[in-house]
């Protein structure tokens, strides 16, 4: 759809990645219908558990060959995304994988403060004392108005047990 | 008549419930939450109210409904600040709004954009407000002779028309739809009591959460974009005064043939499940090719604000209606809104006008003063959300995604949905970038349990014989309208083809 402007920067086609989206929704209608047939997609004096998601599966596969044929059929030239915006979005999202995969053992307050001191710092260039000053503030913020006011728990990990929250 | 007097007795005491102190003070908030939501990238009025709704759970459903409605109309109002101030459309929907608000405010006419793209909004909201008040009951009242055939019609209908309303290729837009049916389908089938689409993990047991899949898909896949386009805010300053505002006003009424058709245009749009984004596209289209200065449109004509904020406002607002009368909501914010009154313990659909009276016309008043509060708010608050904008995008990111976090953390206490929300992220942005809809799929995993079950009841009443969907006059209808507007491309096509012209949308 889009169009590389003249001397853009290369990076992956359009072209490949709608043929991969394709191919993954594909992959996923399969299992789906996978399951369903496992569970019994028939009547037995009713529809059974497989029933409705197996005729889901089938639109869904037939569907995703139908985007498989018109992304073949795509001009080879539109790029994606450039290298360098994809470098940016890279940096949100491995931070971002990294956060999230830590939560479950540090709870939500640590890997917070490091998430906004790693963007802070790394992305945005500012200074040790108002990223620190941030990074501690949000966190705070939320457990005042989430844990004290709303009476809602958020998960904690040792570092929050050490300090007796 | 007896009806009708019978809705307004109801609607005097709905102004009696959205009148109290607290729940003017829940509007104040959610309107300004509403509109900082509507205006930092990567949060929304769908995950936004996705993020909030466990905030409400001790809440009682109408002051809940009357926060969460009104974080909806303040983000309605907050993607007009972005797009008129930073041409960054806060909200899809107010992308065209960009197009004439933008070269306004470049050219030193900030405040007169902004008065008129809020007083539009206004204008579109009220028109569809009072809408859902007189038709509502009416449509309520119909659906309540629906078997379980027509309530599967009507959900059919629903998902034909984002087919065929759709600019995205119709196969993306049904595989989007058909993924969103097959997650909601994960878990335990609550009519023969079977695990399915488990394959044995246990976190699956409960299926895929809807408002994960929005804080995801929505969120994260909204911060993933904007982290391409490495994101530098250039906007300009805006201070609104009483002048300004009285000056806009004085000239506005002169619009209002454009005004009065985008009403009609979002209505219609809100209704039908295409929503407020193409509503706002459409009616900037027609507003452009019938007015007199419609050449100059694009390089800051006034009417070309109030065009499309109307019509994306009548449009947001009048996807309440198909969401309180049958319990099939009009937009993605809409289905969140409608998922929360299924956590509170109501059941959506024409029932809820019987059985919930107080709590239906709560809302409906509290649409009326929301959106006369939110216009004062925002008129008086403006140069402060503008300054939200200028904070960096590296600290708004990184506190945006903890918002997330915590938002899908708390729908179920459970950290494993955190991952699923990254996971959703992702997706989000993949589809995003290759047009997939997002709505549709959303849409769907709200909704496919109780289509799931129309379905299955219905095919149960038959004994298996699929002709129950054409068994009778009105499922027949409504089944073939589904049909019509699911292949409307098609239709559209061939008249063209009859005509013999090459007709071009604008």
């Amino acid at each position: 759809m889009e169009q590389a402007h003249h001397g853009a920067e290369a990076g992956p086609k359009q072209r490949a990645v709608e043929i991969g989206t394709a191919l993954l929704t594909l992959g996923f209608g399969l299992i789906v219908l996978y399951g369903s047939v496992a569970v019994g997609a028939g009547w037995d004096g009713g529809p059974q558990a497989g029933f409705f998601p197996f005729y889901v599966a089938l639109i869904l596969c037939g569907c995703s060959l139908l985007n498989l044929v018109s992304g073949l059929r795509e001009a080879r030239e539109p790029v994606f995304a450039e290298y360098g915006q994809l470098r940016q979005v890279l940096k949100v999202l491995i931070p971002a994988c990294i956060y999230v995969a830590l939560v479950p053992s540090f709870g939500i307050y640590f890997p917070s403060v490091l998430l906004i001191l790693v963007f802070m710092i790394w992305l945005g260039h500012y200074k040790w004392p108002l990223a620190i000053a941030v990074a501690l503030g949000v966190p705070a913020f939320f457990y005042i108005t989430l844990e004290r006011w709303f009476l809602i728990p958020l998960p904690k990990g040792p570092i929050e047990a050490m300090l007796g929250l | 008549m007896d009806m009708i007097l019978d809705n307004f007795n109801h609607l005097y005491h709905g102004f009696g419930i959205a009148s109290d102190p607290f729940n003017i003070l829940l509007m104040a908030i959610g309107i300004l939450l509403g509109v900082i939501i509507g205006v930092l990238p990567g949060l929304g009025g769908a995950n936004g109210v996705a993020i909030l709704l466990p905030l409400t759970f001790s809440m009682s459903p109408t002051s809940a409904i009357i926060l969460l409605s009104c974080i909806y109309w303040g983000a309605l109002f907050g993607g007009a600040i972005t797009s008129v101030l930073f041409n960054i459309p806060g909200e899809p929907w107010s992308v065209a709004t960009t197009f004439d608000g933008h070269p306004m405010a470049r050219s030193g006419r900030a405040g007169e954009a902004l008065t008129a793209a809020f007083t539009s909004s206004f204008v579109g909201a009220f028109f569809a407000i009072v809408m859902i008040t007189l038709i509502a009951p009416l449509v309520a009242q119909f659906a309540l002779q629906f078997g379980p055939a027509e309530k599967f019609a009507v959900y059919f209908l629903a998902f034909a028309s984002f087919v065929g309303m759709s600019k995205e290729p119709p196969a993306k837009t049904i595989v989007s739809m058909m993924i969103g049916f097959a997650l909601a389908c994960v878990g335990l089938d609550m009519v023969t009591g079977q695990l399915r689409l488990t394959f044995g993990f246990t976190e699956l047991l409960n299926g895929f959460d809807f408002l994960i899949a929005v804080i995801g898909l929505f969120g994260i896949g909204e911060i993933l974009l904007t982290m391409e386009e490495g994101l530098e805010f250039r906007g300009k300053a805006a201070k609104i005064d009483p002048k300004v505002v009285w000056k806009t006003w004085k000239t506005l009424p002169k619009f209002w043939v454009t005004s009065l058709r985008s009403c009609v245009i979002g209505c219609w749009m809100g209704i039908t499940p295409a929503g407020a984004t193409p509503a706002s596209f459409m009616s900037y289209g027609i507003a452009k090719r019938m007015s007199k200065n419609g050449k100059n449109f694009g390089n800051g004509e006034i009417e070309g604000v109030v065009a499309p904020e109307t019509a994306a406002h009548a449009a947001g607002t009048a996807a309440m209606l198909p969401m309180l009368a049958l319990g099939v909501p009009g937009s993605p914010t809409a289905a969140v809104l409608l998922g929360g009154l299924l956590i509170w313990g109501l059941q959506p659909g024409p029932m809820l006008f019987v059985e919930q009276a107080e709590f239906v016309w709560g809302l409906i008043a509290s649409m009326y003063l929301g959106n006369i509060v939110g216009l004062i708010l925002v008129l008086t608050t403006v140069p402060l959300f503008a300054a939200i904008l200028r904070i960096p995008f590296s600290i708004i990111a990184p506190v945006i995604l903890v918002i997330c976090a915590i938002g899908a953390y708390t729908v179920n206490n459970n950290v494993f949905d955190v991952l699923m929300m990254m996971v959703f992220g992702v997706l989000g942005y993949l589809l995003k970038k290759t047009n997939y809809p997002l709505a549709p799929l959303v849409l769907a995993i709200v909704l496919g349990p109780s289509a799931e079950e129309a379905f299955r009841q219905a095919l149960l009443y038959s004994g298996g014989a699929v002709s129950v969907f054409w068994s009778n006059g009105l499922v027949s209808s409504i089944m073939g309208l589904g049909v019509i507007a699911g292949i409307w491309p098609l239709i559209a096509l061939l008249f063209a083809k009859l005509r013999g012209t090459s007709a071009q949308p604008a």
